[in-house]
């Protein structure tokens, strides 16, 4: 049976094997995002619970664990409202276009070393960063749609609010990475991690992060400007719905509305996953030889079980911040974002700059 | 047919097809749907640029036009009277200064078209989507005309920052 399928594969032309190896990459990497996006929905709700001395959604199955389930059922099956004076199809398109940036940007991430003879990564473009960053640039869309769409006041401004906010927001989050690559050398996301290899002082991960005082305002910039990104608290101003009576979404009911929340979630994932990549080692861990390629399938699965629990300690503090910090004012997010962290960033770049030339004369 | 070919002609004809939505929807007159028509445009147009490997050049595409151009668009558009532009009529004189300017601009592309062979003897581009070799080109061979753009840009900024400043002094 095994034999059968090996000759089968190696029977395979090059362009067939790439196309089958990809495709169950593809479904692979988009089933596990999904299992995560539902999954964090309750790791939320449970923590916030625990935060708050509640205990939180415990019925629906064992531990409740089987809450996306019914969630999903019912966001289905709920009645959904579509306004009389909306705009349909720019009103049905919305809700798409919150969830399509968050999976297209998955391609390009580099989940783990090797499974077998194949890479575990869709697509090393050689401008992986640039790839990523323009389709993040297209979630804005969704957010302008909305808003559009409603054809009604608070969600037209909700939706003018949110998106100066993340195309601020975009600017400093681009500007922040820009010296992580002028250490790297290209644009490539897999170099990125090679670059992180190894220990400093003996024991200390070489990871980004760490590695000194510029790569580390780089991740400071990242990680906030992220949160701003994301639309998560302290920057959750799209959805204020105590005082500024929600955003973009107040017309939205049902599964559209769960579309967008899933949307958020997902880019949740999404951001953690590249600073994961960008700032934490990606698939590496400096210890035990784990930041080589790995030779055996159990390395490959346990280079993949390194990524998604970093991915997952990211999530979890994604949201304890959620529960523990007040909303930022909208001027002083703006503030934030054009004021303070542009600059920083632009000048983070320039003194970046100055060290490696330096560092190269010597 | 090579795959790459197919996806050529998907990509050249969603080009023309949301090209020519842009500015004569039979279905719609308002002016975010052309917009976002011109947004599948650009995107559709990155495709081209990645089956010629010019990879670097699609995603600043997407990037910035698809990106940022466009939201800014779509942000005017929405701060603008839409009815009244829904509205409005297609001027007789407008509409012939229109066509002639598309016949001239048609009869330059057949002209030249028809004096070259397209596609003969030309090699496929290699390695142009590089970022290093593209960024080398513009600080040596292209260093003058990247500078000027780059005062262009700043020009541009003053001008911003001159105009939302309340009182001058």
């Amino acid at each position: 049976m095994i034999e059968s399928v090996n000759n089968w594969l190696n029977g395979l032309s090059d362009t067939q094997s790439l196309l089958l190896f990809t495709s169950i990459k593809a479904i692979g990497a988009f089933s596990v995002m999904m299992f995560m996006v539902a999954y964090t929905v309750v790791l939320e709700r449970r923590l916030c619970a625990w935060i708050q001395d509640r205990i939180g959604p415990n019925r629906v199955g064992p531990f409740g664990l089987l809450q996306p389930a019914a969630d999903g059922i019912k966001a289905f099956f709920k009645e959904e409202m579509t306004p009389a004076h909306v705009r349909k199809i720019f009103f049905t398109l919305a809700p798409m276009l919150a969830l399509i940036p968050a999976i297209l940007n998955l391609a390009v991430i580099p989940f783990g070393s090797t499974l077998g003879k194949q890479p575990m990564v869709l697509a090393d473009l050689n401008v992986g960063i640039l790839y990523t960053f323009g389709i993040v640039s297209l979630g804005v869309y969704s957010i302008v749609l909305a808003g559009y769409a409603a054809n009604s006041k608070y969600p037209f401004l909700g939706g003018i609010r949110s998106t100066a906010q993340l195309i601020s927001y975009e600017i400093a989050m681009g500007m922040s990475v820009i010296p992580i690559f002028l250490y790297v050398g290209n644009l490539n996301l897999s170099s990125v991690i090679t670059a992180q290899t190894g220990t400093q002082l003996g024991v200390l991960p070489n990871w980004f992060a760490l590695q000194n005082p510029m790569t580390f305002l780089a991740f400071c910039i990242f990680l906030v400007s992220a949160f701003a990104e994301t639309n998560r608290t302290p920057f959750d101003l799209p959805e204020a719905e105590q005082e500024l009576a929600g955003g973009y979404n107040v017309e939205y009911s049902a599964i559209k509305f769960a579309m967008f929340f899933m949307g958020e979630y997902a880019n949740m994932i999404l951001v953690s996953a590249m600073m994961v990549t960008l700032f934490f080692g990606g698939w590496t861990l400096p210890w035990f030889g784990l930041d080589q390629p790995a030779t055996t399938p159990i390395g490959g699965v346990l280079h993949i079980g390194i990524f998604l629990g970093k991915v997952f300690l990211f999530l979890v503090m994604f949201v304890w911040i959620r529960w523990m910090w007040p909303r930022f004012r909208y001027d002083q997010l703006m503030d934030l974002g054009w004021r303070r962290f542009i600059p920083v960033a632009l000048a983070n770049i320039l003194v970046t700059a100055v060290w490696l030339w330096w560092r190269s004369a010597q | 047919m090579a795959i790459t070919d197919i996806l050529f002609y998907v990509f050249a004809f969603l080009t023309l097809a949301c090209g020519v939505l842009v500015v004569a929807n039979p279905f719609s007159r308002n002016p975010v749907t052309s917009a976002m028509f011109l947004v599948l445009t650009i995107i559709s147009m990155a495709g081209l640029f990645v089956l010629l490997h010019a990879f670097f050049l699609a995603a600043v595409q997407v990037l910035v036009y698809a990106g940022a151009v466009m939201v800014l668009f779509l942000f005017v558009i929405m701060l603008l009277d839409l009815k009244e532009e829904e509205r409005r009529k297609v001027k007789k004189l407008g509409l012939i200064a229109g066509l002639i300017s598309v016949g001239a601009i048609v009869a330059i592309f057949v002209r030249s078209l028809l004096a070259t062979q397209p596609g003969k003897d030309l090699p496929m581009p290699t390695a142009i989507g590089d970022t290093a070799m593209l960024g080398k080109m513009l600080f040596t061979n292209y260093l003058l005309p990247f500078e000027i753009v780059s005062l262009l840009l700043l020009v541009a900024m003053v001008g911003v920052i001159l105009l939302s400043k309340k009182d001058l002094k």
